[in-house]
C-alpha cells in the first residue's frame, strides 16, 4: 500500500512541471499501474438488514457498511490499529482521555465536508437512549466527548478503558443527514451516505446492493469499479452461479473446498484463500452440576477427546485444534498453556480417581449407584457442531461415558436451556474480537439469567485478571494478564476448547493485488484491480 | 344472490378476527422475540439496553394490550411496521415480494392446466392403456420428486454444463440497460427452471383429478346419448364430456387463490428468487411478529374470498347449483 503511494508521487514529479496532458502519463505508468474498471459480484447469503451502521448488527450489512463507510481507526493487515479518518491520536498519560486529529480532506458521498461534529454526532447517537442500538455500553463508559475545533475529536472516561480505542473503529456517521430526525425512520437505511471506498447506487430487496468506486476517496479511487452483492440464500446455489461465472468471490464450505474444488477447470478460473477464522468452537459444561464440579473429571474427558481427529473429520483439515479463547498466531494467544493428549486410558484412571468405576458391568461408569450420562445440547442448522457433538458422543462412550445429543432450534435453545443454565454441556463457538478483553463471558457477575457467563464459570484469580486486562493500555502487560488467564483456563478446563476453524474464500483469477494476510484477504480491497485485457464488465 | 354474498361477507368478519386472534398467541407462544437476534449471545449488549430494546417493541406490555394495538393499526388498514433491523412498513415489504409470486404461481397453475388437461382426459379415455400406465408413472414421479434435488439438477446441468439458462436470481447483470423487450425475455429465460420445477411437482394433483373427473362424466347417461346419436368420438369426449368434467376444477382454482401469494421457502431459497415465501419465512425465523401477522391476514382474507368467488362462479357454469 505505502509503495503505491511512492510509486504515484514518483510519476507526478517526473511529469509534474511539463504540462504534459493527463493521457501521455497515464500511458507512461501503464506498465506498473494498475487499471480501473470491470465489476466485482459476491454472494452473500442472507439480504442485509440495514445500511446504518448503528442500528445494524448482521454480517451482511456490515460488509457492505464496511465498504461505504469509515471509522476514526481501522486494523491494519496484521490486525494492528492504524488511522483511517483520523491521521493520529494520543493518549494522555493517565490513559483517560483521547484525543483524535481527524484528516481535513475527507468529503461525504454527497460533496459535504466531514467534521469533528459528525463524530460528536455518532457518539451521541450511541448513546441516546432512543436509539434501539446494540453497541451502547462501551460508549457509555464516555463522560465526556468535544469536538475542540473541526478536525479534532477528544472522549475523556471515568477510568483507564482499554478496549477504548477499538470502540472508535465505528463507522462515522453524516449528521448533516441525521441531524434532529429519527434515526429508525432515515431513508439512510436504505440508501447510505458515507466517507467510504464505495458509494451506493441501489439496491433491490432480495437481489443485489450495487456500489460504485468513489472517485473522490480519500485514498485514492479503487480501481475495481462496481461491486454488487448478490443475495443467494442457499450455499449450493451459490456454489453452482460461482462455477457459471455469475459471481466472483465468496466463502467456500470445507467440503467444497476439499472435494469439488480441487480440479483443474476450477484452479485455471478461481483462486483459492485459507486463513483462520475469528472464531473458536468448544464444548462447555454447566459447572452447576454435580456431574462437572470435580476438575478431574474434566480434565479426564478433555483427555477422552481427540481434538485432531474433529478437525480431520468436521472440517475436512481446514482449521486447527485450540487451546484457549484467542487465535493462535496473534498476541494475545498464549501457546504454552497445559495440553490434554488424546489418551482413553488416562482419562479413565482420571474418572477412577474421582470416583467413577463400572460396578455393574454395563459399560457405563457408575458413582454411588447413578450412571455417567449427560447430554449435550446445540442448536439446529449448524452442521459442523452437530457432527463434532456425535464424534464426542462416540469418544465419550469409549471411555464409559453415555452421551446423549440434542438439536434444537436457535430461540429455542437460548430461551429453555442456555439462559435459563438447564443443560449439562453444550457446543457452541465465540466470536473472536482481536481485543482480548472476555469480561462478558468469564467474569463470576456474568452468571446471571440471560448473561454470557452461563456455564457458572468462577474463579477469583480470573476475576481479577480480567478486571485488570480491561484498564490495562500496554499490550506487553496485557499479554501477561491474558496469558495467565489462558493457563487458568487450560487447568480447569471449564470448556474443551475444540478447533478455529478457517476461512475459505475463492476469488476469480482475472483479479489482481490481493494480499493474504492474518485479517484475511480484505484489507485492501481498494487496491484489487483487473488488468485491461481481463476485463469482464465493461459497464 | 345479492343478500346472500352480503350475508357472507358479514360472516366473514368474526372469523377473520378469530383466526387473527389465534394467530397472534401461537406467534408469541413461540420461544424467542424479535430483539433476541440483536442481543442474545452477543457480549457488547447489557441487560439495561435489552429491556430498553424490549420496551421500544411494546414487547413489555402485556400481550393483551399487544393484540389491541395491532388490532387497532389493522382497522385503519395498518400492518405496521416490521420488526426487524430495517423497520419498514410491513405492508411495503409485501407488496415489494408480492408481484414476483403470483407471477410465478400464475405461469406455473397455467402450465400445470395446459399440460395436466390433455394428461388426465388422454388417460381417462385411453383407459389402462400403455399410455395411462406411462403418464401415472411419470406424474408420480414428478410428485415425488425433492423440488431442492431436482432444481439443483437441473441448475448444474443447464446452466454450468450446458450454460443454456441462468441459475439463480430473476434479472441478469446488466438487466436495466436492455431494451423493454430483452427485458421480458430476460426475465422469462431466467423463469425457464423455476416454473419448471414448480410445476412439475403439481402434475399430479391435477391430472388425477381430471382423470377421475372425466371417468365419472364419460359414465353417464347423456354421453350415452351423444354417442347413440352418432356423434364421432372427438365431438363426444371435447364438447360433451369436457365441459362437464371441467366444472369441479373451479372449486380447485378458487381454493388456490390463497396458494398465489404463498410462496415455498426450499424453492425460493435455491432459486434466489425473492418471494413471499423466503419473507414469510424469515420473518418467523426473526420473530418479526408484524410481518407474521400481515401476512397471515392477508392469507386468510384470500382463503375467504377466494372460497366464496368459487362458490359464486361454481353458480353461474353449473345452472343446478344456482337454483337451489
Amino acid at each position: 500500500m505505502y509503495l503505491f503511494y511512492i510509486l504515484l508521487f514518483g510519476v507526478s514529479l517526473l511529469f509534474g512541471c511539463d504540462h504534459q496532458p493527463p493521457a501521455m502519463v497515464e500511458e507512461g505508468a501503464v506498465a506498473q499501474r494498475p487499471d480501473y474498471g470491470d465489476t466485482l459480484l459476491m454472494g452473500s447469503i442472507g439480504e442485509p438488514s440495514n445500511l446504518l451502521p448503528v442500528l445494524a448488527s448482521d454480517s451482511a450489512s456490515s460488509d457492505i457498511n464496511g465498504l461505504v463507510y469509515n471509522g476514526l481507526l481501522r486494523y491494519d493487515k496484521n490486525l494492528q490499529l492504524e488511522g483511517e479518518l483520523a491521521r493520529s491520536w494520543d493518549i494522555s498519560p493517565d490513559n483517560l482521555t483521547i484525543t483524535f486529529h481527524l484528516r481535513n480532506d475527507v468529503r461525504w458521498h454527497d460533496g459535504h465536508p466531514l467534521t469533528a461534529d459528525d463524530v460528536l454526532f455518532t457518539y451521541r447517537l450511541l448513546v441516546d437512549p432512543a436509539v434501539p442500538t446494540a453497541y451502547a455500553d462501551r460508549y457509555l463508559q464516555v463522560v465526556k466527548a468535544e469536538a475542540p475545533d473541526p478536525f479534532t475529536f477528544r472522549v475523556t472516561y471515568g477510568q483507564p478503558l482499554a478496549s477504548a480505542l477499538v470502540s472508535w473503529m465505528f463507522p462515522i456517521h453524516p449528521k448533516h443527514l441525521l441531524e434532529g430526525q429519527d434515526v429508525t425512520r432515515s431513508p439512510l437505511a436504505r440508501r447510505p451516505v458515507g466517507t467510504g471506498p464505495y458509494r451506493f447506487m441501489e439496491w433491490k430487496s432480495g437481489e443485489k446492493v450495487v456500489l460504485e468506486a468513489n472517485a473522490d476517496y480519500f485514498e485514492g479511487k479503487p480501481y475495481i469499479h462496481r461491486v454488487v452483492y448478490r443475495i443467494i440464500p442457499d450455499p449450493s446455489t451459490m456454489f453452482l452461479e460461482l462455477r457459471s461465472g455469475g459471481l466472483d468471490l465468496m466463502g467456500l464450505t470445507p467440503l467444497q473446498y476439499a472435494r469439488q474444488t480441487d480440479n483443474l477447470a476450477f484452479k485455471r478460473r478461481f483462486e483459492k484463500y485459507r486463513y483462520l477464522d475469528f472464531s473458536y468452537t468448544y464444548l462447555g459444561f454447566n459447572l452447576r452440576r454435580p456431574l462437572f464440579q470435580d476438575v478431574r473429571v474434566r480434565r479426564a474427558l478433555a483427555h477422552a477427546l481427540n481434538k485432531q481427529e474433529l478437525v480431520d473429520g468436521v472440517l475436512l483439515g481446514l482449521g486447527t485444534a485450540t487451546t484457549g479463547p484467542y487465535k493462535p498466531g496473534t498476541w494475545p494467544h498464549n501457546p504454552h498453556v497445559k495440553t490434554y493428549e488424546y489418551n482413553p486410558a488416562k482419562a479413565r484412571t482420571l474418572l477412577a480417581e474421582a470416583g467413577w468405576q463400572d460396578t455393574d458391568g454395563d459399560g457405563i461408569l457408575d458413582r454411588d449407584g447413578r450412571p455417567f450420562a449427560f447430554t449435550i445440547v446445540t442448536n439446529q442448522g449448524n452442521d459442523a457442531r452437530t457432527k463434532s457433538g456425535e464424534i464426542i458422543q462416540r469418544r465419550l462412550q469409549e471411555v464409559g461415558i453415555s452421551v446423549k445429543l440434542r438439536v434444537i432450534e436457535w430461540a429455542s435453545f437460548i430461551k429453555e436451556f442456555i439462559n435459563p443454565g438447564d443443560f449439562d454441556a453444550t457446543i457452541l463457538a465465540w466470536t473472536i474480537t482481536p481485543d482480548p478483553d472476555a469480561y462478558a463471558v468469564w467474569h463470576s457477575s456474568k452468571t446471571g439469567e440471560g448473561e454470557l457467563n452461563f456455564i457458572g464459570f468462577k474463579n477469583a484469580e480470573v476475576d481479577r485478571l480480567l478486571e485488570e486486562g480491561r484498564h490495562t493500555l500496554d499490550q506487553d502487560q496485557r499479554k501477561r494478564i491474558y496469558g495467565r488467564f489462558q493457563e487458568i483456563l487450560a487447568e480447569q478446563q471449564p470448556y474443551i476448547f475444540l478447533y478455529v476453524p478457517e476461512s475459505l474464500p475463492v476469488v476469480a483469477k482475472r483479479f489482481h493485488g490481493i494480499d493474504p494476510a492474518p485479517a484475511g484477504i480484505m484489507h485492501n480491497f481498494i487496491h484489487w484491480y483487473v488488468p485491461n485485457d481481463q476485463q469482464k464488465y465493461q459497464r | 344472490m345479492f343478500a346472500q354474498i352480503t350475508k357472507r361477507l358479514i360472516m366473514m368478519v368474526p372469523l377473520l378476527l378469530g383466526i387473527t386472534l389465534i394467530s397472534f398467541v401461537v406467534i408469541h407462544l413461540a420461544p424467542g422475540e424479535p430483539t433476541d437476534l440483536q442481543t442474545q449471545l452477543n457480549p457488547e449488549v447489557s441487560s439495561e439496553l435489552r429491556e430498553r430494546l424490549r420496551a421500544q417493541y411494546d414487547l413489555d406490555k402485556p400481550l393483551i394490550v399487544q393484540y389491541g394495538k395491532w388490532l387497532g393499526r389493522l382497522a385503519h388498514l395498518d400492518f405496521g411496521e416490521s420488526f426487524v433491523q430495517d423497520r419498514r412498513p410491513v405492508a411495503e415489504k409485501i407488496a415489494e415480494r408480492l408481484p414476483v409470486t403470483i407471477m410465478i404461481n400464475l405461469l406455473s397453475i397455467g402450465l400445470i392446466l395446459l399440460i395436466a388437461i390433455p394428461l388426465g382426459v388422454l388417460s381417462a379415455v385411453r383407459r389402462n392403456s400403455l399410455f395411462d400406465r406411462f403418464t401415472t408413472v411419470f406424474v408420480f414421479i414428478g410428485f415425488a420428486t425433492p423440488s431442492f434435488w431436482l432444481a439443483l439438477l437441473l441448475m448444474d446441468f443447464f446452466g454450468v454444463r450446458l450454460g443454456l439458462f441462468p441459475i439463480a436470481g430473476l434479472k441478469s447483470l446488466g438487466h436495466e440497460y436492455l431494451s423493454f423487450g430483452r427485458q421480458i425475455a430476460d426475465v422469462l429465460h431466467h423463469l425457464v427452471l423455476p416454473v419448471f420445477v414448480s410445476a412439475f411437482g403439481g402434475l399430479a394433483g391435477f391430472s388425477r383429478y381430471m382423470r377421475g373427473n372425466m371417468l365419472e362424466v364419460v359414465r353417464q347417461d347423456y354421453i350415452l346419448t351423444a354417442r347413440a346419436k352418432g356423434l364421432s368420438e372427438w365431438v363426444v369426449i371435447y364438447r360433451h364430456a369436457l365441459h362437464n368434467a371441467l366444472l369441479p376444477v373451479i372449486t380447485i382454482l378458487g381454493l388456490s387463490v390463497p396458494g398465489l401469494i404463498g410462496g415455498s421457502v426450499i424453492f425460493e431459497t435455491i432459486f434466489a428468487i425473492p418471494g413471499m415465501g423466503k419473507l414469510f419465512y424469515d420473518g418467523v425465523m426473526m420473530r418479526d411478529y408484524p410481518l407474521i401477522m400481515g401476512v397471515l391476514v392477508i392469507g386468510a382474507v384470500l382463503t375467504l374470498v377466494g372460497n366464496l368467488i368459487a362458490d359464486l362462479a361454481y353458480a353461474m357454469a353449473d345452472p343446478r347449483i344456482r337454483r337451489r
